[in-house]
């Protein structure tokens, strides 16, 4: 049996033990992401690419089409894809928000970043450094480290809701004015009376999205190998393990 | 002025237009205006027992192209609306009266109709130097505007300058020409835009508001719903192509023979609200992109800073040469996927370097 004691700050207090209180050699295992965590994680991630290369092709649409125009639908799905997979982030997106309200002290570590305190930003530092190649050991942690905590609020959090908010805005333009989705985010309009202007900001929010997920498929790969900890397994069981 | 308390009835009767005829008009009316049946009737009781409105129509910073736009307006006739409707006391441009005998009119319809008179307003006021941009009758717009909306029941923003700023209010916008609604803060205010407006719309809003004294509902953004709550891209005729992805590529292509979808020319139907598609143009003759060519959203807000009329992405300055959105967004992805390879390759090189001295020190301490 493992002692799964935290500290306050998220970093583990490595203290295996068995039942006889003698020393466990192995591993230590920490349980971080719970199922829902998980489940959001990968539906959206897959949402994410979907709503890129769709909305790339709504916004850059492919080669016209011959034929009769009741021949074809192509526009039409990829747009229905496009839309489809928006709503589908919202609502996994809204479900990930109320999680963390329910589920452990790591489902809300994505949705703040604790400004005021100066040891959180000492340790960003501390983590930069060691993505600059000038700390030769990064610190252990059994969430996000700070950098990745501050990285995880700015482009998860904010852009994906940016986007839902301004795709349920585009969406509204279609479903009328009348419409729940013009009642609940036509207010978008007000700050950007031109419908142009919303476009492009999607497009930039997109364009946001892409670098982020590269940022992030790199920093977990990488740490996953440096940091010796487990990374990208742990999305997939949930638990991390911390290799020495 | 007498002619102004008169009803539109009584004076198209007196014009020889008969009751059956009144009636027509009355539903063609109702029936442009998006009103259920019931509101035929309404309309004639409305136009049979109340008095005409009075309308000052100004002139601030524009090209009278909004004029020219209502004088075409077909249902109803412009006649009808000039001369039986509305009591059009005062308009600059088309008036028989002219100077101090115009201005009369101005102080007289403010003094004798305070609160009842309609304020429609074609063009902008410049504010930069005291307004001296646009002087009008020896005194700036802009104190005109003022003066005239203080004692206003409500104003109509005609077209794209005086609802958003128009081509006078693009950057740098030297004169500082400004919107309506940015300098007359305390009446309601209908915007018109489009540059010019239909001519159907235009009229369609004067009967509204002569017909029940008050404004039309209002989206959001002040323009009447019932012309401007669509988009040009939702009503469009040549929708099914773009929903098949059939799409004209060049100006001259079998595409755009045939009439296909001009989204990838730069058409801004998408994303412009007016009913260009539904109530066309010339009596219901034809539109842009009937003509071939696409929508440029003159109806929309500031759409002569949006970069090229035949491009779908609008053009962002802030990066020193003109790019779109997703040249930006390639750039920036460019860079940060280098920036990653190259994280990466350090991150490789160094490890290796740390387990070659690890190594070399484990050798070290065997021997």
């Amino acid at each position: 049996m493992l002692d799964r004691t935290i500290a306050p700050d998220g970093s583990l207090q490595t203290g295996a033990s068995d039942a006889h209180g003698e020393r466990v050699i192995g591993r230590p295992t920490v349980y971080v992401y719970e199922a829902p965590v998980r489940i959001c994680h990968w539906v959206n991630a897959l949402a994410i690419v979907v709503l890129m290369v769709s909305g790339y092709f709504i916004g850059t649409p492919l080669p016209s089409v011959g034929g009769e125009a009741s021949a074809h639908f192509l526009m039409g799905y990829i747009r229905f894809t496009h839309f489809a997979a928006g709503q589908i982030l919202a609502v996994f997106f809204l479900a990930r928000v109320l999680w963390a309200f329910v589920g452990n002290h790591h489902s809300r570590q994505i949705f703040y970043v604790p400004v005021h305190r100066v040891q959180f930003w000492k340790e960003v530092l501390h983590e930069i450094r060691w993505y600059a190649f000038l700390e030769r050991e990064p610190k252990m942690y059994v969430g996000h480290n700070p950098l990745a905590q501050t990285a995880m609020f700015t482009g998860f959090t904010l852009f994906v809701a940016f986007m839902i908010i301004t795709g349920f805005a585009l969406y509204s333009e279609g479903t009328g004015i009348d419409s729940w989705q013009h009642r609940l985010f036509g207010w978008v309009f007000a700050i950007w009376p031109n419908s142009q202007d919303v476009h492009t900001w999607h497009h930039l929010g997109m364009w946001a999205l892409v670098t982020f997920v590269m940022v992030h498929i790199y920093a977990a790969i990488r740490e996953d190998i440096m940091s010796r900890q487990s990374i990208i397994s742990s999305m997939v069981s949930g638990e991390r393990q911390f290799r020495e | 002025m007498g002619a102004a308390t008169e009803t539109f009835y009584s004076v198209i009767r007196r014009q020889g237009i008969t009751r059956r005829s009144f009636h027509k008009f009355c539903s063609l009316t109702a029936t442009s205006l998006g009103l259920g049946p019931l509101a035929a009737s309404r309309i004639a009781n409305a136009l049979e027992t109340k008095p005409r409105i009075p309308v000052i129509w100004m002139h601030g910073l524009e090209c009278t192209c909004c004029s020219e736009s209502f004088i075409r307006s077909a249902h109803p006739l412009v006649k009808d609306a000039v001369l039986s409707m509305i009591s059009l006391d005062y308009d600059d441009t088309i008036m028989a009266a002219a100077g101090h005998q115009a201005e009369e009119i101005l102080e007289e319809t403010r003094a004798k109709y305070k609160g009842q008179y309609v304020l429609a307003v074609e063009g902008n006021p410049p504010l930069n130097e005291g307004g001296m941009f646009c002087i009008d009758g020896g005194k700036p717009f802009v104190e005109k505007l003022k003066l005239m909306a203080e004692d206003a029941m409500a104003i109509i923003a005609w077209g794209a300058c005086a609802s958003w700023g128009c081509v006078q209010a693009a950057k740098p916008n030297p004169t500082q020409a400004t919107p309506i609604d940015k300098v007359i803060t305390n009446k309601p205010i209908i915007k018109v835009p489009g540059c010019p407006p239909i001519a159907e719309v235009m009229t369609g809003v004067v009967t509204f508001i002569t017909t029940f004294g008050k404004l039309p509902e209002l989206d959001r953004q002040g323009r009447p719903k019932m012309f401007y709550s669509q988009r040009i891209h939702d009503k469009c005729y040549r929708r099914p192509h773009f929903d098949a992805g059939q799409f004209v590529e060049e100006w001259d292509d079998e595409a755009a023979r045939k009439g296909f979808c001009l989204y990838k020319m730069g058409c801004k139907g998408p994303t412009t609200y007016n009913a260009c598609s539904t109530v066309r143009w010339n009596g219901g003759v034809s539109f842009p992109i009937q003509s071939g060519h696409g929508c440029i959203g003159c109806s929309e807000d500031g759409f002569w800073d949006k970069g090229s009329f035949y491009d779908r992405l609008t053009t962002i300055k802030q990066f020193g040469i003109e790019h779109n959105a997703d040249e930006v967004g390639m750039v920036a992805a460019g860079a940060v996927g280098a920036a990653v390879a190259a994280h990466a390759a350090v991150t490789a090189v160094k490890r290796l370097a740390t387990k070659r001295d690890d190594a070399k020190q484990n050798v070290g301490q065997d021997n």
